[in-house]
């Protein structure tokens, strides 16, 4: 890097670096990141209406956490990934691509990487339970993104979304 | 349209550019530690400086910065320099794109003063201080926690809406930060692209930056021309470009109208529309192919109209084509503020026909990435090639790059990025059965009956219910 003529990539000024996420079905799991060198996400809970699960799997080492939005751990997160996990990994490979989220989470995939493929390389590797602490964060994410709801509308110009042109290839 | 001027060199562009890329690459490694080929660079910004006001402040923080020893007053004049110089390349542009269109230029609108408001002066420091400590690391030192330093930030000017362009814009920067983290293992660094969006955050920090524009106002009718929509993860704006025509029978005018909401990064596609469409009745307008009456409607200096629902009215119904053919060249554009000078901001409507396609995939030398995906079209307009940005065609919406390779005129904004003018397709006008069909990328910004639109609007309805539900439930806990 740095040596001779920049790419046309690199003297661009508008060129798309985070692929905007494509449309999915959020009632199961409302939110999911790539962030902080995690998968991680909210998932809702199958049976009470008013809690929701908090679960992540780092990248690399697949160390896996799921809790409640009030720190109790799940149930079925002991010794592999529970279901909240594995609807989270499902639900990331809609929002990003699969292969997106397997280069995020160092999965040595094929070709035809898809969610129970990801999932069962992950699981076979036997990772341990992860950094339960995050999970306060994640969900203030979480919170703060469905904020942005509430948030007024404005009709004066903002000149810097210039930067952000919109991209039509996110449309299949 | 003379398309061939667009290819002819611009005198003292590169030289421009390339000061502009010398000082890019000092913030790849940082000002922290400054090697010797950064001094290089910052001189080199400092002397392309050197014979306008604003020379000895920036040879200053040239030595300076070159030293180890920048401070926030150093950072925000080598800022003020590559913006100035940016500035400069945007003149030469938007002048060499006048002599294409032969369109007229407008005097500058008799509007009033400046609101010239003073806001929140402890989140504008705060803003200062993160974007100037990522000068200090560098593109290749950033990590989570500097680049999440911005989110606290971000969160606290959102609500207001004076500070709304600079948050928007740190929100997005911050964001693609985050997502390239940590910097050391960057294989690559979009060099410009960053380097734009420090500068312009770091003079937006500035007092007055950002304050209200100058405003007056018109009445007359207003003929849309296209759709523009920009987004990020969580915000989103749409431009509709349209051609003024005062009542009192003064020139007409190019004008731009704009609705802009944050967002959560889940809604996409139709779920902008919805987003949006509440709050500006032109978008309805503009899907309807109608024209729209204005009475006392608010108009900035640059040719925003900042929109209010009350003053308008939905008109007769006009073609946008009829629109672009009769009204677009005659009608003059609006002066440019002198902050929004830089080639990212050149957005001028203009109307392409009897071109030959090239179709996809076209090969060219040198060129890569994002540049030669399939599907690119090039248009042979007059033995030029001009190419066609059809990525930056919004995906909710009927407008194909097939749409576009098949068709015989073609309306768009006339753009520059990386060294190249490109025209962004507003709409096309396609044969069928030897009649004339018309193709809005924006067709769909006030609903649509279409089939593929309709599940769609379907699908991102939902979504944004699952999300107020879950909000109901969590946020007021």
């Amino acid at each position: 890097m740095g040596d001779g003529a920049l790419s046309v990539w690199e003297k661009s000024s508008t060129v798309r670096v985070v692929p905007s996420a494509r449309p999915r079905k959020l009632a199961k799991v409302p939110f999911v990141e790539l962030a902080d060198g995690r998968l991680q996400g909210v998932v809702s809970s199958g049976s009470d209406i008013g809690r929701v699960y908090v679960s992540s799997v780092a990248a690399s080492t697949y160390a896996f956490s799921c809790s409640t939005n009030n720190n109790r751990p799940c149930g079925g997160a002991r010794g592999s990934f529970c279901n909240h996990i594995r609807a989270l990994v499902g639900e990331a490979v809609l929002q990003y691509g699969a292969e997106r989220v397997a280069r995020y989470l160092k999965v040595e995939a094929g070709e035809s990487v898809d969610a129970p493929s990801l999932t069962s390389a992950m699981t076979a590797a036997r990772p341990g339970a992860g950094d339960a602490s995050a999970a306060a964060q994640v969900f203030s994410r979480f919170l703060r993104q469905l904020a942005y709801l509430e948030l007024a509308a404005t009709t004066a110009p903002l000149p810097e979304m210039h930067w952000f042109p919109t991209t039509g290839a996110v449309a299949a | 349209m003379r398309a061939d001027l667009l290819f002819d060199d611009i005198a003292g562009l590169d030289e421009a550019l390339a000061a502009v890329d010398g000082f890019d690459a000092v913030l790849v490694g940082g000002l922290l530690r400054p090697r010797p080929a950064q001094a290089g660079g910052l001189s080199g910004l400092a002397d392309a400086v050197a014979g306008t006001p604003l020379a000895s402040r920036v040879a200053e923080a040239a030595e300076k910065a070159s030293a180890g020893g920048g401070d926030e007053g150093h950072f925000v004049a080598l800022a003020a320099a590559r913006t100035a110089l940016l500035g400069s390349v945007h003149d030469a542009l938007v002048a060499r794109v006048d002599e294409v269109t032969g369109r007229p230029v407008a005097d500058p609108w008799a509007a009033g003063p400046d609101s010239g408001e003073e806001r929140a002066g402890n989140l504008l420091v705060a803003a200062r201080g993160w974007l100037c400590d990522l000068a200090r690391t560098g593109w290749q030192g950033i990590d989570h926690e500097l680049v999440g330093g911005a989110a606290p930030v971000v969160s606290a000017m959102l609500p207001d809406p004076a500070l709304r362009r600079l948050a928007t814009l740190l929100d997005g920067f911050a964001a693609e930060l985050a997502a390239c983290c940590p910097g050391a293992s960057l294989e690559r660094v979009p060099v410009r692209r960053w380097a734009d969006l420090w500068a312009r955050a770091l003079l937006l920090t500035l007092p007055g930056a950002a304050s209200g524009p100058a405003v007056g106002e018109v009445s007359g009718r207003l003929l849309p021309l296209g759709v523009d929509v920009q987004e990020h993860a969580t915000a989103v704006q749409a431009q509709v470009h349209a051609v003024f025509e005062p009542a009192d029978g003064g020139v007409s005018r190019l004008v731009r109208a704009s609705v802009s909401a944050p967002k959560p990064d889940t809604v996409v596609g139709a779920g902008l529309w919805q987003g949006l469409r509440p709050h500006m009745s032109l978008l309805a307008a503009v899907g309807e192919g109608r024209a729209v009456d204005l009475d006392a409607m608010p108009l900035t200096a640059e040719g925003d109209l900042l929109w209010d629902d009350s003053r308008a009215r939905a008109g007769e119904p006009a073609d946008v084509f009829a629109t672009a053919r009769v009204a677009l060249p005659v009608a003059a554009a609006c002066a440019v503020s002198p902050l929004d000078r830089h080639p990212v901001r050149i957005a001028v409507p203009v109307l392409v026909e009897g071109y030959g396609v090239e179709g996809y995939g076209v090969e060219r030398d040198g060129m890569e990435d994002a540049r030669d995906v399939a599907g690119g079209v090039v248009l042979d307009v007059a033995g030029c090639r001009l190419r066609v940005d059809t990525d930056r065609v919004p995906a909710a919406g009927p407008l194909t790059p097939q749409a576009v390779a098949s068709s015989g005129a073609c309306l768009g904004l006339l753009r520059w990025d990386a060294g190249e003018f490109l025209l962004q397709p507003l709409a096309v006008e396609r044969t069928v059965r030897k009649k004339p069909v018309a193709v809005h990328a924006g067709a769909w910004a006030g609903g649509t009956s279409d089939k593929a639109g309709a599940r769609a609007e379907k699908a991102a309805t939902d979504a944004v219910v699952v999300l107020r539900e879950r909000a109901g439930k969590l946020l007021r806990k």
